[in-house]
């Protein structure tokens, strides 16, 4: 019983210290800003980190870190901080600025602090090796708050961008009301062959469309699941009441899709994207007139 | 859950308004079956904008609507039917063949106008 | 999350519970409404085939992907033939027979377990992509 209660003393008066450490650590670093800050900045430059900043910017950054950095060991408390690397990570993100120089950063005012650290207390060996005991452990947290935040915000961004580029690896076009054409060019993988469904699904919806032309000119092959999924696309359009007419077949896709089972001859397929959007007339309503035949009759 | 029929011109007109069970299927397609002949409507849309979801024993009613309907001498028109539930529909294997589907009640409307203006020129010229 | 199933209107709750917890999962649109079709043509066998039984609902993880799984069982007379009933068409009710196998094609897992007499354990899941 009054042995656990020791231990629990004995962990109490160490937790005191090591904050009394730490309030020791914080002063002495808010007492040396201007110049820690200068040196880490000048260190920064020299390692050829942050070379797309200037370094007025490379300054002012520095500046922020370390004084969120100083207000993390003092607190405790690394939300403020966490904040604070995302939006860093989201300005210098979109400049190129790579993991590996953020992670240097970081890890550079740590030396830069405990080189202080060593100057400052060289002569007392004992309290020096207390201090460095209450700081080393705070300061890979909070070198690990950063490089994570910065890797999560760098992961998000490029999420972001790969949906952009597929969005617009698959074009919705109206080329006139009703009329929807979807120009598909490249590799269509399954990922891909989802995306063309939604997109196709809902831009019938929201352009109230009464035809899609599927340009498919652009697509060197097709897998039997992905060729599957084209023809469950194409019957879910017209379930929403809209006709797909599938242009630009190649022989090996056709084939392919065969294959599996398709009655091509129930299937809308058009020969080329022109022939296609033809036809798509056709069934709007509209007339066809060819150009020589208008000119001749207005002659 | 009732299922309100309305009639407007030759046509009738039903609206689900929320999710249906089997038996309230069984039943909308019970009265409707029984409507167009009473009321001798040309043609029958069915608004299932509001549904979530379309199994198969709703692809079966459904077909069995269209189907019976057409015995009585009407067209029969699904409109509305959403992106996400086409897509479910069709991987589970429903394609509603032999059945006409709109996108909405507009084009339900103007689908049956259209058959009915087809229909009589067909009997004019047997005439 | 366990939801009875032992009328047409259970069907209905079940499938707007799984819609729920879809989008509690923060699956998109499109698969929302893939597993509330699914759990409709789980639990409609409940009712129809066993009379009753009950639809558990979880999310689930594995290796970061998170999904959802849907778990249909009951203790009615279970399947003779599971291959047969698997089959797209086949059907002991006049029904389209797409109800199992269509569902295979909607989840991402699919396994079902059915002893002849004691029951029919369906269980399948969806993965957030
Ligand atoms: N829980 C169950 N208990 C006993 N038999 C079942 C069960 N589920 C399915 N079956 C059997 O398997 C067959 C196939 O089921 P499935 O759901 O694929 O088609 P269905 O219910 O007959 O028609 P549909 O679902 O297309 O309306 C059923 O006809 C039935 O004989
Ligand atoms: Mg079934």
């Amino acid at each position: 019983m009054s042995g656990s209660q020791d231990v629990a003393t004995v962990t109490q008066a160490r937790l005191e210290t090591t904050a009394s450490r730490l309030r020791e650590l914080v002063a002495h670093l808010r007492h040396q800003r201007a110049q820690l800050r200068e040196e880490w900045a000048r260190l920064i430059t020299e390692a050829k980190l942050l070379t797309a900043m200037t370094k007025e910017e490379i300054f002012a950054e520095a500046t922020s870190v370390y004084d969120n950095y100083v207000e993390a060991l003092e607190t405790g408390t690394y939300e403020a901080l966490q904040a604070y690397a995302r939006n860093l990570s989201e300005r210098i993100i979109p400049r190129g600025v790579e993991t590996h120089e953020v992670v240097g950063i970081v890890l550079l005012l740590r030396d830069v602090l405990a080189r202080s650290l060593f100057a400052t207390y060289h002569e007392d060996f004992n309290k020096l090796n207390r201090i460095l005991d209450a700081y080393e452990p705070a300061a890979n947290r909070i070198a690990a708050t950063v490089a994570v935040g910065f890797v999560q915000e760098r992961e998000r961004i490029i999420r972001e961008q790969q949906e952009a580029i597929r969005e617009l690896s698959t074009p919705v076009l109206q080329v006139r009301e009703r009329l929807l054409i979807l120009p598909i060019i490249g590799v269509i993988d399954p990922q891909r062959a989802r995306q063309l469904t939604e997109q196709l699904l809902r831009g019938i919806r929201t352009n109230r469309a009464k035809v899609v032309v599927l340009d498919i000119t652009g697509v060197p092959y097709i897998d039997s699941p992905v060729a599957n999924h084209l023809v469950q696309t194409v019957e879910a359009a017209r379930l929403l009441g809209a006709t797909v007419i599938v242009t630009g077949l190649s022989p090996e896709i056709a084939q392919t899709l065969v294959n599996i089972g398709v009655d091509l001859g129930k299937m809308n397929t058009v020969g080329d994207l022109q022939g296609g959007i033809e036809e798509a007339e056709r069934l709007l309503g509209y007339k066809v007139v060819l150009m020589q035949e208008s000119v001749a009759q207005s002659a | 859950m009732q299922v309100p029929i309305l009639k407007q011109g030759a046509y009738l007109i039903a609206t689900v308004q929320s999710a249906l069970t089997d038996e309230d299927l069984k039943q909308l397609r019970d009265t409707l079956v029984l409507q167009v002949s009473k009321v001798r409507a040309r043609g029958v849309i069915v608004d299932v904008t509001a549904l979530d979801v379309i199994d198969s024993f709703a692809t079966r009613t459904l077909r069995d609507v269209a189907y019976m309907i057409r015995l009585r001498g009407a067209e029969t028109v699904i409109v509305g039917i959403q992106p996400e539930v086409a897509f479910s529909m069709v991987k589970l294997g429903l394609t509603l063949e032999g059945v006409a589907t709109s996108l909405d009640l507009e084009e339900g409307l103007a689908y049956l106008d259209r058959k009915a203006k087809a229909h009589e020129r067909e009997v004019r010229a047997h005439r | 999350m366990r939801v009875p199933i032992d009328c047409d209107s259970d069907v209905v709750a079940a499938r707007q519970k799984g819609r729920e917890l879809a989008s509690q999962c923060g699956f998109p649109s499109t698969d929302m409404a893939v597993v509330a079709t699914a759990i409709s043509e789980l639990a409609r066998n409940i009712v129809r085939y066993a009379v009753r039984g009950e639809i558990i609902l979880r999310l689930v993880q594995n290796n970061g992907k998170r999904g959802i799984e849907v778990v249909a069982a009951d203790d009615g007379p279970g399947i003779p033939d599971v291959g047969l009933a698997m089959q797209d068409g086949y059907s002991t009710s006049g029904g389209l027979g797409l109800g199992l196998p269509g569902t295979r094609r909607l989840m991402d897992d699919f396994e079902i377990t059915s002893d002849f007499g004691k029951g029919t354990k369906v269980t399948v899941r969806r993965w957030r992509r």
